[in-house]
């Protein structure tokens, strides 16, 4: 998809005014991490797994030529084949001719982040193959039009009337004055017409949670079925993956696996955890004839070995989705690409440029969540801070932001100057808001007071009151 | 210059060095040879089989699915029946051509119909087999294969395994050695933990989403020798 990052401000604004996505956030903000939170309470080796985890990550990525040519290797002696793509435009065209080699009109899609990456339906139904998203959440937003709003749940931005005027406006066959009022039927609704389709389809396109190369292997996790049911039945398979989903052993997946289901639904284990190798064997009474793999790269090479290395680790599990602050205020549209919140702040810049997604790195308040829930420990923030500095470095961001920078880096490289100017500011705004409390506005501050009030300071500065206790008597000392 | 050759030399310059020298590669070999286990939980390593298998059931039925406790192989097509009467389904169903399953006394419960082979759209049941259970989750470990076809697991509104004791295993890990022991990877490895879900309606879960409604475990008590795959622990 064409990226809207750049519109970030735009978006987030109406976003925020938006009552309908308001309610459907407002019940994703609790849901989530209460249920991660138990989960992970009920585990009491969760710390360690997670540093198990980033160690077989980073294992992996410093040793990545070595395992995808392993992969590879046991792929092919599976009877599966692995194609590399450098950018979206290959993988696509790889795909589509794996389909026209199937004569394939119906293609059944299992959840893929990455197929959303390469705008892979656009293409396939530009050259006259329906593409069918099986996955509910994408069902949904695929008859809307919309991309995903949020990595595990696409469709978190709905609430279930909207899907129902959805449905009714889709399923033209069905009586119109049936009952869509609760979200079993309409549960039941898309499985009664879906299910067709996975029977029709020539080709199934999964995506990959992981590639093993022990055994050549791709993992996929749901909880609905239509993965494996894409998977399964059609005569062709083909998985679309990232390269940095490789990881050496099944063990090693099984380290990850205990990180994912509990870090993204809060689930023990997802209902269906499939692990695929290679084509239908002789004898087999079902599975896919061909199994093909599609490797991409799409710039994740460029990021290894550098200062954004570690977001290679990434298991697209949410968690830091579900815990920011800014996510839950302006949901996953407002990002303008594929990847939402504190991951698509440091990836979307990477994959799309800084020039388009220069804003995502800004929309964060330093929180920390992010990187506190990672299963995998990536420093988010570190990251999107780094970001920032080179957003300065290009001259990326406005001349007065710009200018505001510098002032303040002057003033806060200087101690003395800063601590005497801003006792003097604290003085002066604590009289002049004595009265009240508080500032309906300010000079130079209008981005804060314009949608809040501004609390007088009370007394002296933080550092002159730590100062003081320092020097008091039974204060400690340094 | 090929797109595989054009990454792997991408990958190579990103990471400062060239191809891996022998050394490192004999390391890497080694440790994908040995495939250590890396931390394996201690929720159910340390139990005794009896409380393995209270585990599993435990944490099975906390994700909806059903289980039954028979004391011999004989007694399965009894609870087929009372299950599928149970749940006001047609005596019918269709089962994987699997050893294990073909030496139950079907003969028995003459009025249950038994077809063997894949699932297909009409098929409203099926009865399978696993390679293991898993414990820690309530998990069960299903591999494809000419007497094993995957689609028994996903097509029918109502999946029915059967697991021996004996087959219950403690982590992910040990169920890796019983795929291992097998030979060749099979096409595929079925981790099922509860029937279908979705929660991408307004986060409210409902069951059967595109896969079975239904999971039924019929859990049988003895402890003779398993022919699929044989206990480990």
């Amino acid at each position: 998809m064409e990226p809207t990052s750049h519109a970030f401000i735009a978006n987030a604004r109406a976003e925020l005014g938006n009552p309908t996505l308001q309610r459907a956030l407002g019940l994703a903000r609790t849901g989530f991490p209460a249920r991660r939170r138990q989960a992970i309470d009920r585990l009491p080796e969760f710390e360690d797994l997670r540093e198990e985890g980033r160690g077989i990550k980073d294992h992996t990525l410093a040793h990545l030529d070595y395992y995808l040519e392993l992969y590879e290797r046991n792929v092919s002696a599976a009877g599966g084949r692995v194609h590399w793509a450098r950018d979206a435009a290959e993988a696509r065209a790889i795909v589509l001719e794996i389909c026209r080699a199937a004569g394939a009109k119906i293609v059944t899609k299992g959840k893929s982040m990455v197929a959303e990456e390469i705008a892979l339906n656009d293409h396939l139904e530009a050259n006259g193959i329906t593409p069918v998203e099986t996955d509910l959440g994408e069902y949904i937003i695929q008859l809307r039009h919309e991309p995903p709003s949020h990595i595990i749940a696409p469709a978190i931005h709905l609430m279930k009337e909207q899907v129902a005027d959805t449905f009714r406006a889709a399923h033209r066959e069905l009586p119109p004055a049936r009952q869509l009022d609760d979200p079993r039927e309409l549960c039941d609704e898309a499985r009664t017409i879906l299910r067709p389709q996975f029977l029709a389809a020539d080709v199934g396109i999964t995506g990959a949670n992981f590639l093993v190369a022990e055994t050549g292997s791709s993992i996929i996790v749901t909880n609905e079925g239509n993965g494996d049911l894409t998977q399964t039945l059609p005569p062709v398979h083909v998985v679309i993956a990232s390269l940095e989903k490789v990881v050496p052993t099944l063990e090693d997946a099984a380290t990850l696996l205990r990180l994912l289901a509990r870090s993204a639904t809060g689930q023990e284990f997802s209902s269906y955890t499939t692990v695929s190798t290679g084509p239908r064997r002789p004898g087999d009474l079902d599975g896919p004839a061909q199994y093909h793999v599609v490797l991409l790269d799409n710039g994740r090479t460029d990021l290894l070995g550098g200062e954004f290395q570690d977001m290679l680790r990434c298991l697209r599990c949410s968690a830091c989705l579900n815990h920011c602050p800014v996510y839950a205020a302006v949901g996953g549209h407002a990002y303008g690409w594929v990847y939402p919140g504190p991951m698509g702040a440091v990836l979307t810049p990477a994959l799309v440029g800084l020039h388009e997604a220069g804003h995502l790195p800004n929309a964060s308040t330093f929180c920390g969540r992010c990187e506190s829930v990672c299963p995998v420990k990536i420093p988010l923030p570190k990251m999107m801070r780094h970001w920032r500095e080179r957003e300065f470095a290009r001259q990326l961001s406005p001349a007065v932001y710009r200018t505001g920078m510098r002032l303040w880096a002057a003033l806060a490289t200087r101690p003395e100057l800063y601590h005497a100017l801003t006792a003097i500011t604290g003085r002066v705004l604590g009289w002049a808001g004595k009265a009240r409390g508080r500032f309906r506005s300010l000079p130079l501050a209008a981005g804060w007071t314009s949608v809040r009030d501004m609390p007088a300071p009370e007394g002296r500065t933080f550092q002159a009151l730590w100062a003081e206790r320092q020097r008091a008597p039974g204060g400690r000392r340094r | 210059m090929t797109a595989r050759d054009d990454i792997l030399g991408g990958i190579r310059r990103a990471l400062g060095r060239g191809p891996l020298p022998a050394e490192v590669r004999a390391e890497l070999a080694e440790r994908v040879d040995n495939h250590r286990r890396n931390l394996v939980p201690a929720r159910a390593a340390g139990l005794d089989p009896p409380a393995r298998i209270d585990l599993f059931v435990a944490m099975a039925e906390e994700v909806q699915t059903t289980v039954a406790r028979v004391a011999s192989a004989a007694e399965i097509p009894a609870e087929v029946a009372r299950y599928l009467a149970a749940e006001n389904l047609p005596a019918e169903l269709v089962m994987a051509p699997h050893p294990a399953l073909e030496a139950i006394p079907w003969q028995n419960r003459p009025l249950l119909q038994v077809r063997r082979g894949r699932a297909e759209p009409g098929d409203a049941v099926s009865l399978t087999p696993c390679l293991a259970a898993v414990a820690e989750t309530g998990t069960l470990m299903l591999v494809s294969g000419a007497e094993t076809p995957t689609t028994l697991n996903f097509l029918p509104d109502t999946h029915i395994a059967v697991v021996r004791a004996g087959q219950v295993v403690a982590s992910y890990e040990d169920g890796w050695d019983l795929v291992r022991r097998l030979g060749a990877m099979p096409r595929t490895v079925n981790f099922v933990t509860g029937p279908s879900r979705t929660g991408d309606i307004e986060q409210r879960i409902q069951l059967g989403a595109h896969g079975p409604r239904r999971l039924h475990v019929v859990l049988v008590d003895e402890h003779e020798p398993v022919s699929h795959g044989s206990p480990v622990g």
